[in-house]
């Protein structure tokens, strides 16, 4: 269902290609040197903070709180990104200066500050939030002062903006593809659901029992949810054993997640006597969980840092040399470091900073130096991107076992799955 | 299901509720030390058992760094340094701050909870936002099977034994020791106790740090079932709370029982119906007996 008719690809890369090959022949003749910067009066018509050698951008996510432990990934790759655009020459000549703001996990606070960098800095774009309830804290003042975020993390879809950028994965393209990996290669029929109780993995699932139950013809055999920090997994666990699913599919967050894989193992549930599937454990959570918690346990994510085309090993080495040998690099913060490189790329497209515009060039952009491979933004300011299972390696790292032939489109809000 | 199935999920349900069990108690007695005997509102229980957790990850990253053949035998004394780390950081809050406030039990609740924010920090400067986890002795991992089809997690058998130790050493000083005759007389009537030349400031910073020691010990043992992060502590003080207010304030003896029995609803109702769900029955029918009976299931015997 998501993946497109070879034919439509074509006609669409053709096109984006025939598109960005113009905006580089444009760009080149609006700016054939260094020295020659547009003027700021022209790339700036509505008083965002545009300076002359200078352009102001915002970064908005938890430093502190209960969030802090998976945004500070997010953090690092945006900042890096930004390092690297400013070391070529910044952003229509201009120097991209970062504001710094702390939603300290609270999504109050999330609002207030956005609305601080929005009103009172007049950024030119911001780049942050990790949860959705961040993100929905914040949407509504972006909509209204006319501001441009870009938001990292995988999701549960069923939202679009033309102020927001989604670089991270949207519910369907992390599901249907691995849930018929599952299916055709794992020959799974039965299916165990487990989540968080919130927003996202509770929307998540809903989406996998719809496809597997009308479209794989499969069978749910339950389907849990337990309070976020919840540590007491036992009785579930007892449960998954007497449904014997094929298949665990697990969206399970924070400090409950590494309960559960302890608890997993602990209860004689390994990889070798039963397969388990998550939307939530990139290498980030695995460094909590411990690699010997989770191997052999499967990941659906678009990213994984073992990738080992080109892009990639360039990112983690140059991620590693600024933030140590030590750090990971999980799905989302590659997605953060897509945020600056894709408005980047919308604002010299466009020609201008002026959020309209950059709105306006941002489909149809094509990042060929992402990490995760090349992707391009849809029309719904998602991003094409290929989905990938990674298997989970006693180092905490993952093996990349299978990746979707297509980039696969992005369809927020899904027919048949609501 | 065929009935030796049966049998052994009984069994492992049965394990379930008991582990639960022995989670929550060890969880809720130092805070029942505290809470009981003083009447401290201790806010900052979670950070000191945080502390005890973050000593066991230290003490598996230096083993594993300096003395990779002590592995598997470093984790015991892990948690007698974890029982020392949070008693010396706990006799410190008391003579800096909860010292001056004992007239004031409210305040003591802010102070508490200033303290914990403040430790909170302080755990995230030190080890970093991201959680941890200590790299465990093999004989705790996986799973004890007397039969095919049977898994009895080792980290539950391991948490209750401590907890069983925990509690027989709580038990005797409090009501064999020199030091439980003084926290009891303190707490039966601290003019007169002074009276007969106890020293009950001394009391009361000793009963405190011991307090934090064991909220240390549990900290340290919970490691075996979760993760570290700086506001680890934040998911364990609800649950800690729970249990000793539940239990009737001053008794020791209370917080077993309302252990055990929250412990059991949870797991159960958690068996025949959704985690979320259970959780809501096990705290409606909490709040349905505090209001029945608000000094909790053993009645403080403290002359007011």
């Amino acid at each position: 269902m998501q993946s497109k008719s070879p034919d439509q690809a074509r006609k669409f890369s053709a096109r984006t290609l025939l598109c960005s090959a113009l905006s580089l022949v444009l760009l080149a003749s609006a700016q054939p040197g260094f020295a020659d910067v547009p003027p700021t009066a022209k790339v700036n018509t509505t008083g965002l903070a545009v300076a002359d050698t200078e352009v102001t951008v915002g970064q908005l996510h938890s430093a502190t709180g209960t969030m802090a432990i998976s945004e500070t990934g997010s953090i690092q790759a945006e900042q890096l990104a930004i390092d690297q655009i400013n070391a070529m020459g910044g952003v229509l000549g201009r120097k991209v200066k970062v504001i710094k703001e702390d939603g300290a996990s609270d999504w109050p606070t999330f609002a207030e500050k956005s609305k601080k960098l929005l009103v009172n800095d007049h950024v030119a774009a911001v780049f942050g939030c990790w949860t959705s309830a961040s993100r929905k804290a914040v949407l509504p003042i972006f909509e209204k002062e006319n501001g441009m975020l870009y938001y990292p993390t995988f999701y549960e879809g069923l939202e679009q903006s033309k102020n927001v950028v989604y670089t991270g994965q949207e519910a369907t393209q992390q599901i249907l593809w691995s849930l018929d990996w599952a299916k055709n290669e794992k020959k799974a029929k039965s299916f165990f659901l487990i989540g968080s109780d919130y927003i996202w993995p509770r929307t998540s699932m809903k989406i996998a029992r719809k496809h597997i139950e009308n479209f794989q013809k499969g069978k749910v055999v339950g389907e849990e949810y337990y309070p976020l920090g919840n540590t007491n997994f036992n009785s579930l666990i007892n449960k998954i054993k007497i449904a014997k699913p094929d298949v665990i599919f697990a969206a399970v967050v924070g400090g409950s997640n590494v309960a559960f894989y302890k608890q997993l193992k602990a209860a004689g549930i390994t990889a070798d006597k039963q397969m388990l599937l998550t939307l939530s454990v990139t290498e980030d959570e695995a460094l909590g969980i411990g690699g010997e918690n989770l191997a052999g346990f499967y990941s659906s994510m678009k990213y994984f840092e073992s990738l080992t085309n080109d892009n990639n090993k360039k990112f983690v080495a140059a991620f590693k040399a600024k933030y140590g040998p030590k750090s990971v690099i999980g799905d989302v913060t590659q997605a953060a470091y897509l945020g600056p490189w894709i408005w980047k790329a919308a604002v010299e497209k466009a020609g201008s900073f002026d959020v309209d515009k950059v709105a306006a060039a941002t489909p149809g952009i094509e990042v060929k130096i992402a990490p995760e491979g090349y992707v391009k933004v849809h029309q719904n300011h998602h991003l094409w991107s290929k989905a990938r299972i990674g298997m989970a390696q006693a180092d905490g790292q993952f093996k990349v076992v299978a990746e979707s032939p297509e980039l696969i489109e992005p369809n927020p809000f899904p027919k048949g799955y609501q | 299901m065929s009935p030796s199935e049966l049998f052994n999920i009984v069994i492992m349900q049965g394990f379930a509720g008991f582990s639960l069990f022995s989670v929550l108690l060890l969880m809720g007695l130092g805070l029942a030390i505290i809470f009981g005997q003083m009447g401290v509102i201790n806010m900052a229980h979670g950070e000191f058992m945080t502390i005890g957790a973050y000593t066991i990850y230290l003490a598996s990253h230096l083993s594993e760094t300096f003395a990779p053949g002590l592995m598997p035998y470093y984790f015991p004394p892990a948690i007698l340094l974890a029982f020392i780390a949070a008693f010396a950081v706990g006799w410190l809050a008391e003579w800096l701050l909860i010292r001056h406030l004992y007239k004031r039990p409210l305040d003591t609740l802010l102070a508490t909870w200033g303290l914990s924010l403040g430790m909170q920090q302080v755990f995230r400067s030190t080890f970093g936002p991201k959680e941890v986890s200590p790299t465990l002795p093999d004989w705790l991992l996986g799973s004890w099977s007397p039969m095919a089809g049977l898994d009895i997690p080792i980290n539950g058998l391991f948490v209750m034994a401590l907890t069983l130790v925990v509690c027989a050493v709580v038990f005797l000083a409090m009501f064999r020791s020199r030091w439980g005759l003084r926290v009891r007389a303190t707490v039966a009537n601290r003019a007169m106790a002074n009276a007969t030349g106890i020293d009950t400031r001394r009391t009361d910073r000793i009963t405190y740090a011991i307090g934090c020691g064991i909220a240390g010990m549990a900290g340290a043992a919970f490691t075996t079932i979760g993760s570290t992060g700086p506001t680890s502590g934040s998911l364990y003080i609800v649950d800690a709370f729970l249990v000793v207010t539940f239990g009737g304030a001053a008794s020791l003896l209370g917080t077993i029982a309302s252990a055990f029995s929250i412990s059991q609803v949870q797991s159960i109702a958690e068996f025949f119906l959704t985690g979320s769900m259970a959780k809501v029955l096990t705290l409606s029918l909490i709040l349905l007996i505090l209001m029945m009976r608000p000094q909790g299931l053993f009645a403080s015997k403290v002359r007011r």
